[in-house]
């Protein structure tokens, strides 16, 4: 075996120009796809964190048919307390569950005693929303992130409405409600935050203390509109999704249908799709590089073969048996693959250290800054060079499969 | 005792609709240990024999005895085997393996075709090379040996594994008769050390003189053989 991949060495050596070529291009294909797999996987991982980790968590549930019309935010879809005490006691048996939150949603006017508009609100519990959106006081633009997020009385509210109706933190204005019976109510606010936009649902709503909202919209229940739950770990999404789903599916409400809806994050944001596109380029430029590989090594290999037709009718005539003369070429292709693999992951490590020297950010969509952390997962790496060598060895088995076949007398006298 | 019987042996190529008979019904005995040539003009067929006997092609017909073995009958990996163990090969070309040193090509058969321990093969190796007076060169690579040097390390590494037989198909085509001789020479005292027997082809009258059996071919057929009384 070790003189096997001696030779095989040799031979490589001997095609310097053609060895290098290859090994490049392999190498160029793996420094490709491992940076794209770095930076795709790096700005998903950002915007996901985004949206899970200041919006709307891992696992949502609501009452059937919320999701549904959530762009009227309706008071009549709200879970009642029964229902609410059923997801908490639920919630609260899990381990591993880091946080939930549970928001009563509703659509308002704002005023500030010249204009008005509308305006979405999620009215929470601050320490539960914390818990649960742990990056949301990162996205005041305006306001103390370290205080406590909202207190009865003080709310936050998006980008877009303090610039619309040029109102800063410290201001007083007056949010007009219209409860689910019907009856109008209004109450002054102080503006303590100002809250940056992000895409998708909810990116651009106000937040108020619970206690204001239940005020403000005279409930008498503890009407909740949604619970958003945090896992411990994202990895387990979608075990825990089925499980809940298959736990909430069991509670019908008094028309027979079920009570429960339970969304991923993923059912509820469009970034999803992003998402999904992104894995899918992943998937894509895999591909390319398999191929990439293979028809590089498989062109230099049946080169070979074809440049030493008559060394392989000598090594045959004089003994060596077809599978040693297919082992020495499949070797060499190897050890093409390993070369290209070994080189190529070392420069993609060294470039992705680099780009997390020097900071790189972009904008996307309103949000302007956003910093890229690319990371090289060792598992992604050794995956992606052992597929590169598998590819090598298969590539290079045509080839070396006609030279083992080879009669030695004709080739012999080929030259 | 004979090292290979040939009785009725003969060779057919099918060239598009003719058949062509290369080798036509030759029958003959070869001792071991003797030193033997087959001569004739070009395409006689002494090749086309030479291939056969060398288990490299298989008899059209006839019976083909190699070592007491029936050679037409091997599968490729089969005759492999048995060329790797009973023959060794002399070319035309010398076909040294470019990217070896001049050790490591006669060592090549000790390593990939048959299997020897490290030290037990430095042994042969060296003790080969001293044979054939290429011991000092031992680590030039085959680009840097004349003609006559790379065909006497071709017959080092034929004789490496001890085979019992080399053949060597117009050895000295290439070279001139002065090397030629040097290296008929040496396939000689190579016969007297280690007892192999050798046969060449050759169109050289001169290198025929020196065989001790000597068969003409014509056509395909044995026309005469001539032996040097010694
Ligand atoms: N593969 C083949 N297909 C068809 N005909 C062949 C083949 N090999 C040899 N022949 C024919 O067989 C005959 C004998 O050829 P061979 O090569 O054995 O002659 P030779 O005596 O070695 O000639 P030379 O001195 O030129 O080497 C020739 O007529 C040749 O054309
Ligand atoms: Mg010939």
């Amino acid at each position: 075996m070790m003189n096997i991949l001696k030779i095989a060495a040799k031979n490589l050596m001997r095609y310097q120009r053609r060895t290098i070529l290859t090994t490049l291009l392999i190498t160029i294909g793996i420094v490709a796809v491992l940076l794209f797999i770095s930076l795709s996987g790096s700005f998903r991982a950002l915007m996901v964190g985004q949206i899970t980790d200041s919006m709307l968590g891992h696992v949502q549930i609501h009452k059937k048919g919320y999701v549904a019309s959530i762009e009227s935010l309706p008071l009549t879809l709200n879970m009642k307390p029964a229902m609410v005490e059923k997801v908490t006691d639920y919630l609260s048996e899990r381990d591993d569950i880091e946080a939930w939150t549970m928001r009563v949603k509703f659509g308002a006017m704002f005023s500030n005693f010249k204009e008005t508009t509308s305006i979405r609100f999620n009215s929470i519990v601050p320490e539960m929303e914390i818990a649960t959106s742990p990056l949301l006081p990162g996205r005041l633009i305006q306001g103390d992130r370290k205080a406590a997020f909202v207190e009865p009385g003080k709310i936050v509210i998006p980008e877009l409405i303090a610039k619309g109706l040029k109102v800063k933190v410290g201001d007083s204005i007056v949010i007009v409600a219209t409860n689910r019976e019907g009856s109008v109510n209004g109450n002054t606010f102080m503006i303590r935050g100002v809250l940056e936009g992000i895409s998708g649902p909810g990116g651009r709503d106000g937040y108020m203390h619970i206690d204001d909202a239940r005020n403000l919209l005279r409930m008498e229940d503890n009407e909740i509109s949604e619970v958003a739950i945090r896992l411990k770990s994202s990895k387990n999404l979608s075990k825990i999704h089925k499980e809940m789903s298959a736990y909430f599916g069991q509670f019908n409400n008094k028309a027979g249908n079920p009570a429960f809806d339970v969304h991923t994050w993923e059912k509820l944001s469009p970034f999803s799709n992003i998402a999904k596109m992104i894995d899918m380029l992943d998937v894509f430029i895999k591909v390319m590089l398999v191929a990439i590989v293979l028809i590089s090594i498989m062109n230099v290999m049946l080169m070979a073969v074809y440049e030493r037709i008559n060394e392989i009718g000598t090594i045959a005539a004089i003994g060596t048996i077809p599978s040693r003369i297919l082992s020495l070429f499949v070797t060499e292709g190897l050890l093409l693959g390993i070369l290209g693999a070994f080189i190529g992951s070392v420069i993609s490590f060294m470039i992705v250290y680099v780009m997390n020297v020097k900071t790189i950010s972009f904008s996307f969509g309103r949000q302007e800054n956003l910093v890229l952390q690319p990371t090289l997962a060792i598992n992604e790496v050794l995956i992606i060079s052992g597929v590169v060598i598998l590819v090598s060895v298969l590539a290079s088995l045509q080839p070396a499969w006609k030279a083992s076949r080879m009669d030695p007398i004709e080739a012999l006298r080929h030259f | 005792m004979s090292l290979i019987e040939a009785s009725g042996l003969c060779k057919t190529y099918q060239a598009g609709d003719i058949a062509v008979k290369a080798i036509n019904e030759v029958s003959f005995n070869i001792d071991v240990g003797s030193f033997v040539s087959f001569v004739g003009p070009s395409g006689s067929g002494k090749s086309t024999l030479l291939n056969m006997i060398g288990c490299l092609d298989s008899p059209s017909c006839g019976q083909l005895l190699v070592a007491g073995t029936d050679v037409s009958s091997l599968n490729q990996k089969q005759a492999a085997i048995f060329r790797g163990e009973n023959i060794g090969f002399v070319f035309q070309d010398f076909n040294l393996i470019p990217v070896l040193t001049v050790y490591e090509n006669v060592e090549y058969p000790l390593i990939m075709v048959q299997n020897w321990a490290a030290a037990k093969r430095r042994k042969q190796v060296m003790e080969l090379l001293d044979a054939v007076g290429m011991k000092d060169q031992a680590n030039k690579l085959p680009s840097q040996l004349s003609g006559g040097q790379k065909q006497r390390v071709a017959i080092a590494r034929a004789l490496v594994t001890n085979a019992k037989l080399v053949l060597a198909d117009e050895p000295t085509a290439n070279l001139d008769s002065m090397t030629a001789h040097r290296v008929i020479d040496l396939m000689k005292s190579m016969r007297e050390k280690f007892d192999t027997t050798f046969i060449f082809s050759t169109h050289d009258p001169k290198i025929m003189a020196e065989a001790e059996v000597t068969y003409t071919l014509v056509d395909g057929s044995i026309e005469n053989k001539e032996e040097l009384a010694s």
